[in-house]
């Protein structure tokens, strides 16, 4: 308990004009894990995400920051000590790489955010860390799809949180690169970090994460350890049963792969 | 080109754009139909005596110049500020109905014969259109106020359609009008920059002044804001007060610059992408660039339409899409390639 950094309690959301609802969710990131958010499209992982970011503000329930409710802070405050990376960032101006890293670095700035040596400390170190600081000068525009997820990434980092929280972060990443995201995210929690990230990637939240959060249908169904979740009763129950949940060869962790042949017409996600 | 934004870089790149938009100043008034003397200019500093030089500049040619660099200069950064807010970058300042509302209030006053009061330097015209411009930015701004902010989504909308509904009334006016005052409505619709003294300008500076700062303040989020709302929330920014700021200073000086000189169409939407094309897309430096750009480059246009066709001026707006129209498709056509 004295290790959680950021817990949800009950939070509730729905959008203006729609019957869909999220919620009552609850649950809390530790220190140094790596929770993994799993669950069919339209499930509500996104809008959970939000929530916990601060991005919505939940109709009911409250999200705290190590015992602190984040309603009561300003949004530089939290922006400080939570970093959430949305799913979709685009823009259609032409920054630089090292501007979007710096981008990072505003809820640490005063007046107009011109660096400190301390902020270019930070940007130089996430450049590093994700492995971008060889396209530093570029602009956005020359990068490709997962070399801009990557500097996302390193903007975020640059932000120095004890939270970071990712919105299907490897959406455009090739298998390699994939693995090398989770690495990383692995040696940030090391530092003592609490990492969320939502993904499709069964298998990686499986190898990768400390704990896994199922959502489906708009509430939490299952949480807990990934060889805990990754069963195929569970799975079938959310996903269908065109998958097949074996062994990794190498590591004793489940995964999960598509099954062959079977063209079953029935009920998939809800 | 694309390092990081400092001081040092800020500071020598706006001494550019400064020294460009200085250069303009200096020059611009002294060019113009009548011949003015430098030598007599100067002269009449320093004696009482009557003198045509003298009076040409300082009460002509430098208030003109001055109202053509203030009215530039501030459609840039309301339409630079604009492009971002509405993650839209065929944005400029007039596409909220600003300038339909204030078009309304013009041809309003000028369809009622007779209809002559001064408020203050401001002539009929003037405060009907400013009137007409904040009256459509209110109804705009209420439409898309929502509990969490306001809407851009919908902002836009409200102001195609207050553009459209501006559009019909000024039909209708017109319809009613005795024709002899339809060249006057038609001047006033294709903007201008006559102006005679300081007094205009001077009177709507408190307009223009907090507007330019409060966009100017928001420069830091905004690059932010061009990333999305969620990105930008997630990094620190508040995203409703950014927006509303936006909206409420680009409202109040563009409202400003209509009811000055009429909708002087395409420095808003060029001047912003020519700073950024020029300059990176840190808006810390475009904003304060877009004025010297912008101001710049309306003076200049304005020297053309007041020269070109002498001893008859062309109205300005005409000079700004013939210059600013094939810019602009050239930049359309460098971002498909």
């Amino acid at each position: 308990m004295t290790c959680d950094l950021l817990t949800v309690e009950a939070v509730t959301y729905g959008y203006a004009g729609s019957d869909w609802r999220l919620g009552p969710c609850s649950f809390s990131v530790q220190k140094g894990e790596i929770l993994g958010i799993i669950g069919p499209n339209g499930s509500g992982k996104t809008t959970l995400l939000k929530l916990t970011a601060g991005v919505l503000t939940p109709q009911a329930g409250v999200v705290h920051l190590k015992g602190r409710p984040t309603a009561e802070m300003t949004r530089k405050e939290m922006a400080r000590q939570v970093a959430y990376l949305p799913q979709h960032v685009q823009t259609f101006f032409d920054y630089g790489v090292e501007d979007v890293v710096a981008m990072g670095r505003f809820p640490h700035a005063k007046g107009f955010g011109f660096l400190t040596a301390q902020d270019m400390e930070a940007v130089d170190r996430a450049l590093v860390q994700t492995r971008t600081e060889a396209f530093r000068n570029r602009p956005l525009s020359h990068l490709s799809g997962g070399e801009m997820q990557r500097v996302l990434l390193a903007s975020v980092i640059a932000q120095a949180p004890k939270v970071l929280l990712l919105d299907e972060p490897t959406g455009a990443l090739d298998i390699h690169h994939q693995v090398r995201f989770f690495n990383l995210l692995s040696d940030l929690v090391a530092s003592g970090m609490g990492v969320v990230v939502v993904t499709h990637e069964l298998n990686l939240a499986g190898l990768f994460s400390h704990r896994l959060l199922l959502v489906s249908g708009g509430a939490i169904t299952h949480q807990g350890p990934p060889g805990n979740l990754l069963t195929p009763d569970i799975l079938y129950e959310v996903y269908g049963e065109e998958i097949v949940v074996s062994t990794h060869p190498s590591a004793n962790r489940p995964v999960v792969l598509p099954a062959t042949g079977k063209k079953k017409e029935g009920e998939t996600a809800p | 080109m694309t390092s990081v934004m400092t001081h040092r870089r800020l500071a020598t790149a706006l001494t550019a754009y400064g020294l460009l938009a200085l250069a303009v100043l200096a020059v611009a008034p002294l060019v113009g139909t009548e011949h003015v003397s430098v030598s007599r200019i100067l002269a009449g500093l320093f004696s009482s005596a009557p003198n045509v030089d003298f009076d040409i500049f300082f009460y002509h040619r430098i208030p003109r110049v001055m109202l053509a660099f203030a009215v530039g200069g501030t459609l840039a950064v309301a339409g630079g500020a604009l492009q971002v807010a509405l993650r839209n970058p065929l944005a400029e300042p007039f596409i909220l109905g600003v300038s339909g509302g204030g078009a309304v209030g013009a041809v309003l006053a000028i369809s009622v014969p007779g209809l002559f009061f001064r408020f203050g330097p401001l002539s009929t015209v003037q405060v009907f259109s400013l009137a007409g411009c904040l009256a459509a930015i209110l109804v705009i701004y209420r439409v898309a106020s929502r509990r969490e902010g306001v809407s851009m989504a919908t902002i836009l909308l409200a102001g195609v359609t207050v553009n459209i509904l501006c559009g019909a009334a000024i039909l209708l006016i017109r319809y009613l009008a005795s024709p002899h005052l339809l060249v006057a409505m038609d001047r006033w619709i294709m903007g201008g920059l006559d102006v005679v003294g300081y007094g205009e300008l001077l009177t709507l500076a408190p307009l223009l002044i907090p507007g330019l700062g409060l966009l100017l303040f928001q420069a830091h989020a905004l690059n932010l804001l061009a990333f999305g709302g969620d990105m930008a929330a997630g990094h620190g920014v508040q995203v409703a007060a950014v927006q509303r700021k936006v909206i409420i200073g680009m409202g109040l000086i563009t409202a400003a610059t209509v009811s000055l000189s009429g909708p002087i169409g395409f420095v808003g939407l060029i001047i912003p992408h020519g700073v950024r094309r020029l300059s990176g897309a840190d808006h810390r430096l475009v904003l304060p660039a877009c004025f010297c750009l912008g101001g710049a480059f309306l003076a200049l246009c304005d020297l053309v339409a007041r020269t070109v066709i002498a001893p008859t001026e062309m109205p300005v707006g005409i000079i700004t899409a013939i210059v600013g129209g094939p810019v602009f498709i050239r930049i359309l056509l460098r971002q498909k390639g």
